[in-house]
Parts: C-alpha cells; sequence; structure tokens
C-alpha cells in the first residue's frame, strides 16, 4: 500500500497521532508531527512511498515547535530524532526543508552499514554513475535533469555503498533544488512535482523536486558501479569530458565520504571496489541538453565495455 | 515501578534475546543507541542469540561493529605513539578507564568507543610529561586563560591536549579526582601498584582492584550522566571478568577505604547488582553496607540513580528524571570544590556565558 492510499485527512491525523511508517530505499522512517505544512508536502512528495505498520523502524524522526515562550513571538521548529534535537531550530516556514535535511542527518550519522559518499547517483542499464560535488557545482540540477531523461535515480545527496560488494544501494528520496536551478528545472521538467519554494534558508530558497515513480518502485534492485563523474556548472562553458586518473579520482571521492575513516579498512575496499569498476571523468558544462547527451553517450559505450 | 528498560534487561540477561517481540527490538535499538552501547549489544548478541537477531537490526550491528573494529586499531596505534613520546623521557605509559580496557584485553573493552585517550603520570613529573607530548605533535587546544589556570591549580589533569595532524585528545592527568576534591584517593598509591603488560613492554594498566575503583570513582563523581549506563556496564563487566580473582572482593574494600573511596565503590556494588545483576558475593555486599549514606540519603540516591543511569531515551523518562539529573549535576560539583571555590567558579562561568567568551 502506498501513502496516496491514505485520503489527505487521514494522513494529516495519523501524522499527528501515532506517526506515518514508510519505506524509502533500504530504510524504514517513521514521521510525526503536527505542522501542516510539513503535512501537505509530506503528502504531495511521499505518496507513491510504500506504507508500513510499525512497530519497527531505522529513524524515528518530529518535527515539532521547540517549548516555551518564543512560540509565540517568532515561530520556530526542531527537529527531533528520537527524542533529541541535534540541531538548532529553525524558522517554522523551514519545516519541511529541515525534515530533508533531517533524515539525511539520520541516515549519515546512523547507518554505519554502508560507506557513504555525498554524492548524486544515477543509473541506466545495471550501471551507475556516481556525481560527487561540492554545493554550487551543479550536482543536484543535473540530477534531476537526468532522471526525468531516461536515468533512474538512486540518490541525490547520499551515495550508499554496500561493504561487501561495493554495490550501489538505492535511496530515491525528493532531489534538493536551490536558488536558480529550481526555476531551471521547472522550466526543464515541467510535469515533475515540486514542493513550494522556501526562501532565506542558509541554502538560499530551496524546493524539493518529487523522485520520479519508477525510481521509487526500484528501490530494491541496487546498480553496479560504471562512472565517477565531477560535475561543474560555468556559465557559457563549452561541454567538456576530461578523463580523471583512478587514484586521483578515489582520493575525491574519499574526500566527499561522510564515514570513510569511521570504517577503516572496510570503507577502503568498499571505495576500491566502486573505483575499480568505474570510468572517471570531470564533466564541465552549462547546458543541460548537451550533459545529458554526453550521459548517454557513456551509457551506450557501456554496453560494449 | 516501571519494567525496567529493555535494554537493561539484555544486559542482565542476553539470553533474553530470544523473546523479544518487533517492537521490543525497535526499541532496544534506540536504547542502545542513546546509551552509546551498540557495538556492546551487537557482540552480546552475536554470542548469546546469533539466530534471534531481528534482520532489520542485524545492518546497524553490523554497522558499529565495523566501527568498533576501525576505533580499536586507532586506539592501538594512538597507544603506540603516546608510548615513545613519554619513553624519550622515560616515563611509562600508564593508561586510564577505555584505553585501559583496550589494552589489557578486559571484558570492558568489549564494542567500547571513547573520545579521549586518558593516562596518568606522576605528579612530580607532569610538566615533563606536557613536554614530551608537545614535543611529539600534540598541543594544548584553545582554552582562555581562566580555564587554563582553573585547570592548572585545582583539577587533576592538564588541560586536554590535542594531536596536531590526527586531531585524537589525550587526557593528561596526576590524580583520579580534582585536588578541591574532599576525597583524595592518593595517585602514588596507584601508580605504585599499577601492572605491566607483558605484550605491551612500557605500557601500564591500575591493577585489578584499582581499575574498579577508578571506574566508580569516575562514574558516581560525573556530572553528566548521559553515558551513565554505559559506565555502569563497564563496571559490571570489571567486576564479573575479575570476580574469581584470588581474594579480589576483600582486597576491593580495603584498598577503597586505602584511597578514600568507600562510597563510590559502595554505590558501583549496589547500582551495578540492582541494576544489571552483577554477581557480587552477598559477603561483601553486607561488609560494603558500612560505606552507605544513612538511610534517608540511601533512598535519595536510590531514587536519582536508579532514573540518571538508565538509558536517556525518551521511553526510559520518569516524571522526575530531568530533576534527578539536574541534582546529581548539582552534587557531582559540590564533591569536586568546596562551596567557596564553587561559587566562585560558577559565577565567573556565569559572566562568561553572559558576556561571551573573552
Amino acid at each position: 500500500m502506498k501513502i496516496s492510499a491514505l485520503p489527505d485527512a487521514e494522513l494529516r491525523q495519523r501524522l499527528m497521532a501515532d506517526g506515518v511508517y514508510f519505506r524509502t530505499g533500504t530504510f524504514v522512517a517513521h514521521l510525526r508531527t503536527r505542522l501542516e505544512q510539513v503535512a501537505a508536502s509530506f503528502g504531495l512528495l511521499y505518496s507513491d512511498y510504500p506504507l508500513l505498520e510499525g512497530p519497527y523502524a531505522d529513524f524515528h524522526v518530529e518535527l515539532a515547535p521547540p517549548r516555551g515562550l518564543r512560540r509565540w513571538l517568532r515561530p520556530q521548529v526542531d527537529f527531533i530524532a528520537d527524542g533529541h534535537a541535534p540541531f538548532a531550530a529553525l524558522p517554522a516556514g523551514q519545516a519541511f526543508p529541515m525534515f530533508e535535511w533531517g533524515l539525511n542527518w539520520c541516515v549519515s550519522s546512523q547507518a554505519q552499514h554502508y560507506l557513504i559518499i555525498h554524492a548524486a547517483v544515477v543509473e541506466r542499464n545495471g550501471h551507475a554513475a556516481i556525481l560527487p560535488a561540492p554545493p554550487g557545482s551543479g550536482k543536484s540540477t543535473l540530477c534531476a535533469a537526468l532522471i526525468h531523461h531516461g536515468w533512474r535515480l538512486l540518490s541525490d545527496e547520499l551515495t550508499l555503498i554496500r561493504i561487501d560488494d561495493a554495490a550501489l544501494v538505492p535511496l530515491p528520496r525528493p532531489v534538493s533544488l536551490k536558488n536558480a536551478s529550481i526555476d531551471v528545472i521547472k522550466r526543464y521538467v515541467p510535469h515533475a512535482t515540486f514542493s513550494p519554494s522556501v526562501t532565506d534558508t542558509i541554502k538560499g530558497t530551496v524546493a524539493q523536486m518529487k523522485a520520479p515513480s519508477e525510481s521509487i518502485e526500484c528501490a530494491d534492485q541496487v546498480a553496479a558501479p560504471g562512472w565517477i563523474i565531477f560535475p561543474r556548472y560555468e556559465a557559457d562553458a563549452a561541454l567538456s569530458l576530461t578523463p580523471v586518473p583512478r587514484s586521483r579520482a578515489f582520493m575525491r571521492v574519499a574526500d566527499n565520504a561522510f564515514n570513510y575513516t569511521r570504517l577503516g579498512a572496510a570503507g577502503f575496499e568498499a571505495l576500491k571496489g566502486v573505483v575499480a569498476h568505474s570510468d572517471c571523468y570531470d564533466l564541465r558544462y552549462s547546458v543541460l541538453d548537451e550533459a545529458i547527451a554526453a550521459f548517454d553517450r557513456l551509457a551506450s559505450q557501456a554496453g560494449k565495455r | 515501578m516501571k519494567a525496567a528498560p529493555v535494554l537493561v534487561r539484555v544486559l542482565r540477561d542476553p539470553e533474553c534475546l530470544r523473546h523479544l517481540s518487533p517492537a521490543e527490538w525497535d526499541l532496544l535499538l534506540r536504547q542502545a543507541r542513546a546509551a552509546q552501547l551498540i557495538a556492546r549489544l551487537a557482540l552480546l548478541a552475536q554470542r548469546h542469540a546469533p539466530d534471534a537477531i531481528a534482520p532489520q537490526v542485524a545492518p546497524h550491528f553490523e554497522g558499529a561493529l565495523l566501527v568498533a573494529q576501525r576505533h580499536r586499531e586507532a586506539v592501538e596505534w594512538e597507544i603506540t605513539q603516546i608510548r615513545q613520546a613519554l619513553g624519550s623521557v622515560g616515563l611509562p605509559l600508564i593508561l586510564l578507564k577505555g584505553a585501559a580496557y583496550l589494552a589489557a584485553g578486559v571484558p570492558a573493552a568489549s564494542g567500547r568507543s571513547f573520545a579521549d585517550i586518558d593516562i596518568l603520570v606522576p605528579r612530580a613529573r607532569i610538566n615533563q610529561a606536557e613536554a614530551a607530548l608537545m614535543m611529539h605533535g600534540w598541543a594544548t587546544s584553545h582554552h582562555s586563560a581562566y580555564d587554563d589556570r582553573y585547570y592548572r591549580a585545582w583539577m587533576h589533569e592538564l588541560p586536554p591536549m590535542q594531536h596536531g595532524r590526527r586531531m585524537t585528545v589525550v587526557d593528561v592527568h596526576h590524580a583520579i579526582l580534582p585536588i578541591t576534591a574532599s576525597s583524595k584517593p592518593d595517585s602514588a598509591r596507584l601508580i605504585a601498584a599499577a601492572r605491566a603488560l607483558p605484550e605491551r613492554p612500557g605500557v601500564l594498566v591500575l591493577a585489578p582492584v584499582d581499575m574498579v575503583i577508578h571506574s566508580a570513582c569516575h562514574l558516581f563523581h560525573e556530572e553528566e550522566l548521559e553515558k551513565g549506563l554505559r559506565d555502569l556496564s563497564d563496571l559490571d563487566l570489571l567486576l564479573r571478568g575479575f570476580a574469581a580473582l584470588p581474594g579480589f572482593w576483600s582486597e576491593l574494600l580495603a584498598r577503597a577505604r586505602e584511597l578514600d573511596l568507600e562510597r563510590a565503590v559502595f554505590y558501583a556494588l549496589h547500582f551495578s547488582s540492582r541494576l544489571l545483576g552483577t554477581p557480587v558475593p552477598m559477603a561483601t555486599l553486607q561488609a560494603a553496607q558500612r560505606f552507605a549514606p544513612a538511610p534517608p540519603l540511601m533512598r535519595l540516591m536510590d531514587a536519582l540513580y536508579g532514573r540518571a543511569l538508565l538509558p536517556h531515551h525518551p521511553s526510559c523518562y520518569h516524571g522526575y528524571s530531568a530533576l534527578a539529573g539536574r541534582m546529581l549535576f548539582v552534587r557531582a560539583h559540590w564533591l569536586r570544590m568546596p562551596p567557596a571555590l564553587l561559587a566562585r567558579h560558577l559565577v565567573h562561568k556565569a559572566v562568561v556565558a553572559f558576556k561571551g567568551e573573552d
């Protein structure tokens, strides 16, 4: 059963009372909230996710106004992971982005059975392209465009590498877009579903794009490593795809990992497994169509490898 | 009284893992995460009920064990480095707490992680130890002049020293309680009784009774009890591990008296047997009774620690949990410093908090 099977009123009612259990990738999350804004965006973006019955969840999270007088003066919101608030409260209007960031934090801080890279990851024909990149490099923009043009979304933020066999494990969640890229993607993928934009966050204006329902349905299918591509958006740049030596790519991906040092030898082996089976490139682009064409060329060559 | 939290029940009797409902597994993992006991729990489950581990929980156990394994390796490396640094000025390395459990290979090391490595050096040589560590890359992390003086004048340790490249932290102690505390355990006695580790030349740990007493002293003078259950579980494992040593139990009490730590040792025996079912011989429990506080105070301490030592997880909160935590916080400060000094210290901290760090 999917979350969309719950009528709106019942979804809100459940979120307020015992909370809603849903599956995202290999994780089960449990969300409780009385906040209308969170309920509305959650209903919009998570309608295709499997609805579960409790009692088990990997992450138990809640969004709630902090206690105290302040709530009447300037409403705020706390992200609460199983009773503890790991972050400072944010203005109430940022509650839904905070849910997304908080859930990412739960995964990256608590799921130590994966090597976790800060990277987008998309799949075609069984092979995955990993896109590690610092904020502002156009990773999410590219990811959002790719997953509406033939590529499957594994994750926009957290690349999960299975420790034993270096397979890439899906975590399809909404794609987080920032500032100018919100309008770029709204024009580029007009049929996609977006949460309302939230202004003045620490990342500027943010909006989430719903994950394609096929990606959510295939969330149990892992992908083999195929490419590691370091994207970089540059205004007016001509498209260029430059090979990167594997040794160099290894170090750059390790730098983008959340728990590489915590996992020691196991993390090293898993990353080695991924890099050994990936072609590595620096990608510079300014036009989404050209970038997607470059990805598609790589995918078509993969069959001949 | 409410039933014991599932994590406490499992630590008491790991066989009960075989009979947990899915809801209890869910709660067990959450409580273990809050108490920083996932890796220890994972090892316990693998030993006692490998087939019963809930499939959803298994990956979290695997992750915790990977991290624990890496932690052990990192600590081994750190121990070697610190030993070399101290060795350069002819000081042996005496490890305390977590690092000592690990180096000595006692059961309390199981699934144990810790942020800093604690070491003990004779007070007369503390400057030498500091200099040696500085020569090998450790430096006092940033502190205000007040904090620096606070540590050096009143505390039982130097301000924490962090390694410039590896960012690991060493706490250099010359005693196990602040100079200002009312109990005055003589650290020369601890050092004199410390044991060499045959397979680690130049590395020592406290004698078994002293290891227990230090663990007790630490827990029952601690101001923040977030890791209280983990520390109590350490005590439980230490006591179980040493229980069969000849003369251990009688020596424990005699030594507690010598070190002026009878009360802490009494609490350790009392709460670990009460909460975790540590098999303390009846004779020892009875003999320790004379170190117990007067009955009204005992009832209060039972109420306070009975709450504060549970996992710090919402499922374990009783009506007065927060109050119990605050009262033990005040008690710990009270034990650390005489009232006038405490007042002065708290006023300074309040002013700093008000004006911002200098």
